[in-house]
């Protein structure tokens, strides 16, 4: 075991993929000789050479082409996208290639690939490095999307992804690549080093796909949160006294709704929470199933407490940003119900 | 001031491309040089990029007019190996005559002819190797026939009945056939233009022998897609063949419409540093020569080249298509490099390896072949009647395994059937 980042542990789930497995490749832009803008591939290249791990032209969607048909020579790549706010040129080759390979093709050709990406804001990213598209995702059939919310879960899910024999959207929160983030930007930042998912396992381990994490038991209401929110969701809880039951998703399709459904049974309310905008957002999805599978269990209309549904702004960051005050208020709208 | 000055000076003007003619007017190629059979040098497969630049502006041709093969390109391919390449064109014709007439018969939904085209995808499954992965786009049926996957397999497709290997997913002419290494033909165009690169990759990254290809029309160059394919196969060197298919048209749009009509689309390779061959399509030798160079300068690690095929679409694009309403209707027969099969059929002939009476044979062959294949593959069914595809199987291959969500849509199904 070792105290890892959340970047260190991603590293290491590609570096124990690469040596354990020859058809794993790593690329995407600046992730050979330099290591990544986030230093998730550092030393990688020199480790493994660079027929393994290498630099590509900037364009997104040259590079998840050719992730497709190294994918369907028999490689298992992984490609990085250095913001998930730049996946879109390559959204035609995910969404009508990748995702399709297998059904169309009726297996004879597949695309086991990994596309990574850091994803969402409270970093003053701005409109183009904050955003959060996994919705994007989560409605393309043939993908799994996943958020990883804590070094431990990182790597374990990024080996899943890696050893999964389909496409795998892999969304990296970067504020929580250092250290939690609940949300309070005026406190000072903890590191991973002081938070026990931050002791990873240094060899080969995996966290099952499609299977959700209770991070916090509660009674009085059950919050759906992913990646960053799952922290925010914890502050808001303590803060306000609410006996909040936290399921972190980790992954988002395919969902773990019987872990949601047992919940909400439980506690009656729901509260929903993502950096992502509203309209149309996976929260949007969360709540349908949620009141198909609970309507007699709920005691008060399901909250959902997201993004504005306007593009990511700069200086007002901590107005757009869904942090605890607001999840706190919807608590308090749950419970006065 | 500024506005002075512009106003003494000619309004801008809005330059749109037109094809040469439109129906009504006399068809029109004048705009395409023809050079001389056996004009074109054969430069070494792995000449500098930079050394050929001459060859992206010329036609590699071997064929004359006389049906005689001469120069450097001529590939000497035996009278066997020929007979092969014409016998699979004229049963490709024949496949599409026969699947047409099965979509005016309201048996299939759809279909695309590659009339006037055969010879680019047959003689290259004949040129390349066992084990290379051809990346198409839906009109290189040709190679299918070429490497002897069955009729009966590509018309149930084409039905998408009890025997489509594709278990009625996917609309017709869109096959997959791993075993004779075709990759799966999406509706999008040019993806698989830079997929065929990326396989072209892991081939050496692996440290393979083997080489991949891969097609757009004309048109699609225009994608995005044609960009990234060149830009990666070139920075990487890639094992890869690329070929543009250059029929003239992109259903109703002229291709100067995708190229502005200045330049070649194999010039557009120069700048990448990629070689570039322009050849005529129609011209079967021409086809496995220029096939074969290429072919050796991947192998190589020469590295990739761009192929310009300058043919012509004699059908129509598609089956929902009337081209009478943007081209001439006498265009097809006025296309100067002439039909691939009459011109094989007469090099063979002035070779003395083939007659008049061995052609009227094997049309007379290949349609009754075609005939029995259709016959025994709507046994399995046709759009006409039940046999398409089993239900349960909408649901399968989304995902190796049917994650909960869609096991239980799939009950949902069928509890309303």
């Amino acid at each position: 075991m070792s105290a890892m980042t959340m970047s260190a542990a991603l590293r290491s789930a590609m570096d124990v993929m690469l040596e354990r497995d020859d058809r794993v490749v790593v690329f995407g832009e600046d992730v050979g000789y330099f290591g990544g803008v986030f230093r998730c591939t550092d030393g990688l290249q020199r480790k493994y050479g660079t027929n393994r791990v290498f630099d590509t032209p900037i364009a997104e969607g040259g590079i998840i082409g050719i992730a497709v048909g190294m994918g369907a020579y028999g490689l298992r790549p992984v490609a990085e996208i250095q913001f998930a706010d730049y996946v879109y040129p390559g959204l035609d080759q995910i969404i009508s290639e990748a995702a399709r390979l297998r059904y169309r093709s009726s297996a004879q050709f597949t695309a086991p690939l990994v596309v990574r990406m850091p994803c969402g804001g409270g970093i003053h990213g701005g409109q183009t490095h904050s955003q959060s598209p996994e919705g994007i995702f989560t409605h393309v059939c043939g993908l799994t999307t996943i958020v990883p919310s804590n070094p431990y879960d990182a790597k374990g899910l990024l080996i899943s992804a890696i050893e999964d024999n389909d496409p795998v959207i892999f969304l990296e929160p970067k504020r929580i690549y250092n250290g939690p983030f609940d949300g309070h930007h005026e406190r000072p930042i903890v590191p991973w080093a002081e938070h026990p998912l931050g002791e990873v396992p240094d060899g080969y381990y995996s966290v099952p796909l499609g299977a959700a994490a209770v991070r916090r038991t509660g009674s009085d209401v059950t919050v759906l949160a992913y990646g960053t929110m799952v922290y925010v969701a914890e502050a808001a809880a303590t803060e306000s006294g609410v006996d909040a039951e936290i399921i972190d998703l980790r992954t988002l399709l395919p969902l773990d709704i019987d872990t949601i459904v047992s919940s909400v049974r439980k506690t009656g309310r729901c509260v929903i929470i993502h950096e992502a905008t509203r309209t149309s957002g996976y929260g949007a999805e969360l709540s349908a199933q949620v009141q198909e599978a609970c309507f007699y269990n709920l005691e008060a209309p399901i909250e959902r407490v997201t993004g504005w549904d306007t593009p990511y702004p700069h200086a007002q960051e901590w107005d757009y940003f869904p942090g605890p005050k607001r999840v706190a208020a919807a608590f308090a709208r749950v419970l006065e119900a | 001031m500024d506005t002075c000055r512009s106003s003494s000076q000619a309004p801008l003007h809005f330059h749109v491309p037109q094809p040469p003619a439109r129906p009504g007017e006399q068809p029109d190629f004048s705009y395409v040089e023809v050079s001389d059979a056996g004009a074109v040098r054969r430069p070494d497969p792995l000449t500098d990029p930079a050394d050929i630049t001459d060859l992206s502006r010329s036609l590699i041709r071997v064929l004359g007019n006389d049906g005689i093969a001469v120069g450097d390109w001529d590939p000497r391919a035996d009278a066997d190996e020929l007979r092969a390449g014409l016998r699979a064109m004229v049963r490709t014709r024949a496949y599409d005559a026969r699947m047409l007439t099965a979509h005016r018969q309201g048996k299939a939904s759809f279909y695309m002819q590659c009339t006037g085209e055969e010879a680019f995808a047959v003689g290259h499954a004949f040129a390349l190797r066992r084990g290379d992965m051809f990346f198409p786009t839906y009109r290189q049926q040709g190679w299918l026939i070429a490497r002897d996957w069955p009729l009966v397999t590509m018309m149930c497709q084409v039905y998408s009945n009890d025997r489509d290997p594709l278990h009625g997913r996917q609309m017709p002419i869109m096959y997959s056939a791993n075993e004779v290494d075709f990759f799966t033909i999406s509706g999008n165009l040019a993806t698989q233009f830079v997929q065929a690169v990326g396989w072209a990759m892991a081939s050496s990254i692996s440290g393979d022998h083997r080489i991949a290809s891969g097609v757009v029309g004309e048109g699609a160059t225009a994608e995005a897609d044609f960009h990234h394919a060149m830009t990666f196969a070139a920075t990487y060197r890639a094992p890869v063949i690329l070929n543009v298919v250059n029929n003239q048209w992109a259903i109703s749009t002229f291709q100067s419409v995708a190229s502005g009509g200045h330049a070649t689309f194999a010039d557009r390779a120069l700048g990448y540093g990629i070689a570039a061959l322009r050849v005529d399509a129609n011209d079967y030798l021409a086809v496995l020569a220029a096939t074969r160079w290429a072919a050796e300068r991947a192998r190589a690690n020469g590295g990739p080249t761009l192929i310009e095929w300058v043919t012509y679409r004699v059908g129509a694009h598609s089956t929902s298509d009337d081209p009478s309403r943007y081209r001439p209707e006498s265009e097809p027969v006025s296309w100067p490099l002439g039909d691939p099969i009459e011109r094989l059929a007469a090099h063979l002939t002035a070779a003395g390896e083939w007659s008049a009476g061995q052609q009227e044979q094997l049309l007379a062959d290949c349609a009754a072949e075609v005939r029995a294949a259709q016959q025994e593959a709507e046994q399995y069914g046709t759009l006409l009647d039940a046999h398409s595809g089993d239900p349960r199987s909408i649901f399968e291959d989304v995902f190796e395994e049917l994650p909960p969500h869609l096991q239980q849509q799939r009950r949902w199904m069928e509890k309303l059937r």
